[in-house]
């Protein structure tokens, strides 16, 4: 009953879906306020009656009612509740419901505080919001459905696929959605503009909020999706360049660079054209990244299950909105108007800087990423393009990005002291250079180049602590003073300088863990020892243990210091599900600091030899924490009182924000 | 400076990052890319030794021999043809006999395959695509094959 009353609620938000896609544009033609009036609250009952369907299918997966084919699928009722519950979107089907149900959220959120944005611009935006809703809802009702019944309802389910029962699957899908789905909202107000013809400063002040969120959610989403892959597939590697990681960096490339080509539009009138190209570019890829993901052209822990008129579906709804937004794009951005001049050195020059690098990256990576689909397609040859090709392009790329960061926020709008900017890092570039030159003397026989990474990392951070001790007056005024102008800072400054401090923070990690990591393979037997950095790994036997769902052989290996003081035992396993006659591997993880020493087993002997895989990762958690610095940065300038001002009733705007990640 | 040297600089600096990025990608293109071979392709195409390929096939069923200090060598087959693959490390959780495998690495001059990544699977029904594909040119797919009845998986199913 609850499967069907939740297929039900789906049939009438698609209906709904349809009524929002078409009124509020006619209503705009025809300066017909009746007819702009039906956007808002057609777009917040269609939400209510997705989530109501969302819930639906939740509710199955909870009460494990394997009479839902979906259900049986991919759920089991051994497993825990936490998992029951996050399964709902561990599959095909009910990952495009928690799509549509965060399209149908931005949507409502954009009806319900959007009350001071102009009639119309909101209501095209609500229809255009509308159009992708019932691209992906018909995409669920025809080829996707999650509510299909069995006529003999089994028992038990299938199990969800042992590598997804983990608790990351409780974040990383939803938080990569909300980035994802989030630029949909940039792109409804592009093509909304393009509609009306008319765009000017203020527009990028509305869109900005809902981009600094999808590019917050999206940070920590690519971020999480890292740290689980790092730790449970059991190789301690945080970034493979698979075509799947690329699909979620490439809006995030996309997004960077419109977040930053909207403070130009905003402050200073200029680059409009540009920053409405980008906005459509970056839900662009989002799809694109749907696509790749879900369509099924990537084999993938992703991937699912999948039959081939999905993909067909998907590539459809990919051809009609891109093509459609770059053709209106191409047929009416002439018609906007270009201002705000500024000299090359300047900061719109700087942020000019920045776009290009950012989308030449991104360019890089969809190339690397669609070349070998596209040469399979059209010459059968299979090839792979794997980290190689990613660190010669990509790698190049961000090394001038990242050393001209420091410089712009220190430069003025319209024109710029250069040199004076570069007095003013003088302090940030000598932290660089002891940096270079510690790492020099300390380290031996790591890669030439990574004392200089190490440098460039010192540089950025230091970069953005200059740019507040500048702003803040710290050291040349009484330190009153400085606190009072650190008060008085617009948040945006703080959330720049957080933000940017962050990517070095990861930088840095990435370097070292990089050049200075150790890795051993090795078979141990019992009272075995193996050494690595200063830590000296005894293994102590094998034992077993059961889960809910799951048994584990589980290797006790105690862990001390060469100078013998011990530090604690490591218990990495082997984890059984038998529902899926399947194994994952449970690495086993100790911090020391913000390095870790990362344990995983092998498939053991029946003598009682153990395989592992040890290794030592210094400074590796620095990788993630500098992605949660940038999303505190990004959440910093978000409460900026100049964006609230954007948005009526500001308060309500960031609860429901902070509700919806 | 005037209006239009404005506009020159932005465009000369546009195309001058462009020209960067392409020169990188096509160097990188040049020298990172890998090819997918099978069994066969390999025998026919006469690949040099020490050239970095992927090599897919099935895992030949009772060729596994597990040596000393993590070393195995089996054998990779598409049904025509076999050849004899080493590794040293710790093979995937789902590495079994008689299951699709890619395997990178290059030939040695004995032919011999020394492999540096055996790749993983994620689930007990995924068959590479690339090795699907290969069993199927070769004449040797099954459609039992690493996939369940009610769960076709990706080009495998069709």
């Amino acid at each position: 009953m609850i499967a069907e009353l939740g297929h039900y609620a789906l049939m009438l938000a698609f209906g709904l879906a349809l009524i929002q896609a078409v009124m509020p544009i006619v209503g705009a033609r025809n300066d017909d306020p009746t007819l702009l009036s039906v956007a808002a609250p057609a777009a917040l009952v269609q939400f209510v009656f997705v989530a109501l369907s969302f819930g639906a299918l939740a509710v199955c997966y909870v009460t494990s009612d394997f009479s839902v084919l979906n259900v049986y699928e991919n759920s089991n009722s051994a497993m825990p509740l936490m998992y029951r519950l996050t399964s709902v979107w561990g599959n095909h089907e009910g990952s495009m419901m928690l799509w549509v149900f965060i399209l149908a959220l931005c949507g409502a959120l954009v009806a319900a505080f959007g009350g001071n944005l102009p009639a119309k611009l909101r209501a095209n935006a609500l229809a255009v919001q509308a159009w992708i809703a019932v691209a992906f809802q018909l995409f669920i009702l025809t080829t996707s459905n999650p509510f299909l019944r069995i006529a003999d309802a089994p028992f038990e389910g299938r199990d969800l696929n042992p590598v997804l029962q983990d608790p990351g699957l409780a974040f990383h899908p939803p938080l990569l959605y909300l980035g994802y789905v989030g630029f949909s909202i940039a792109f409804s107000f592009a093509i909304a503009a393009l509609l009306e013809g008319r765009i000017d400063g203020a527009w990028a002040r509305w869109v900005r909020p809902w981009v600094l969120g999808a590019w917050m959610c999206l940070t920590l989403g690519i971020a999480g999706g890292s740290y689980w892959a790092y730790y449970e597939l059991g190789w301690g590697g945080y970034w493979f360049w698979d075509p799947v990681e690329n699909a979620s960096l490439m809006p995030w490339l996309a997004g960077t660079a419109l977040l930053h080509s909207a403070v130009v539009m905003e402050k200073r009138g200029a680059l409009k054209v540009w920053t409405i190209l980008l906005a459509i570019l970056a839900f662009s890829l989002s799809l694109i990244g749907t696509f790749l993901v879900r369509s099924g052209v990537l084999t993938s822990v992703h991937a699912f299950a999948t039959d081939p008129r999905r993909g067909i579906f998907i590539l459809a709804i990919l051809v009609a909105f891109i093509g459609g937004a770059l053709a209106l794009y191409a047929w009416r951005a002439p018609l906007l108007k270009q201002g705000g001049l500024f000299a090359p050195i300047s900061r719109e020059g700087a942020l000019v800087l920045n776009n290009l690098f950012l989308t030449c990256a991104c360019a890089t990576v969809f190339i690397g990423t669609l070349y070998p689909l596209a040469l399979e397609a059209l010459t059968g040859a299979k090839i792979s393009v794997g980290p190689p090709f990613f660190n010669a392009t990509f790698g190049p790329l961000f090394v001038p990005l990242l050393l001209a960061m420091p410089f712009g926020p220190l430069l003025g709008w319209k024109r710029g002291d250069l040199l004076g900017a570069a007095q003013r890092l003088t302090a940030a570039a000598f932290v660089a250079a002891v940096a270079i030159a510690a790492a020099f003397a300390l380290q031996h026989g790591g890669p030439v180049l990574a004392p200089f990474g190490v440098g460039l990392a010192l540089f950025v951070m230091t970069g953005a602590l200059v740019d507040l001790a500048e702003r803040t007056m710290i050291l040349r005024v009484p330190l009153g003073a400085a606190l009072r102008r650190a008060a008085g800072l617009p948040r945006s400054a703080w959330g720049t300088a957080v933000a940017h401090f962050g990517i070095g923070v990861t930088l840095l990690g990435i370097v070292v863990v990089s050049a200075w990591g150790a890795e051993r393979i090795a078979a141990l037997k019992l009272g075995e020892s193996i050494d690595i950095a200063h830590y000296r790994l005894t293994f102590d036997g094998l034992f077993n243990q059961q889960g809910p769902n799951y048994r584990d052989v589980v290797g006790r290996f105690t862990v001390r210091r060469t100078n013998g003081d011990l530090l604690g035992v490591m218990e990495p396993s082997r984890r059984m599900f038998p529902a899926r006659n399947m194994a994952t591997t449970e690495a086993a993880l100790m911090r020391r600091g913000v390095s870790q020493l990362y344990l995983s087993l092998g498939d053991p002997d029946p003598d009682g030899t153990v395989p592992v895989r040890l290794y030592f990762k210094p400074l590796v958690l620095l990788i993630w924490l500098g992605a949660v610095i940038m999303f505190v940065g990004g959440g910093l300038s978000l409460s900026d009182r100049r964006l609230r001002i954007g948005a009526p009733r500001p308060a309500k705007v960031r609860a429901a924000l902070q509700a919806a990640e | 400076m005037t209006r239009k040297q404005r506009r020159l600089v932005l465009i000369g600096g546009a195309l001058g990052v462009l020209a960067i990025a392409v020169a990188l990608m096509l160097n990188a293109f040049r020298d990172s890319i890998v090819f997918f071979n099978s069994p066969s392709d390999v025998a026919e195409k006469h690949i040099a030794p020490g050239a970095r390929i992927r090599l897919g096939g099935l895992v030949k069923t009772g060729s596994l021999v597990r040596g000393d200090n993590l070393k195995v060598r089996f054998d990779v087959t598409d049904g025509n043809r076999d050849i004899a693959v080493a590794y040293q490390g710790v093979l995937p959780d789902l590495f079994r006999e008689g299951q699709g495998v890619v395997a990178e690495g290059a030939l040695d001059g004995s032919g011999l395959f020394a492999a540096d990544t055996i790749l993983a699977k994620h689930d007990e029904t995924y068959m590479p695509r690339e090795v699907a594909d290969a069993l199927k040119k070769s004449g040797h797919w099954k459609d039992a094959y690493g996939q369940r009845a009610a769960m076709p998986v990706g080009e495998a199913g069709k």
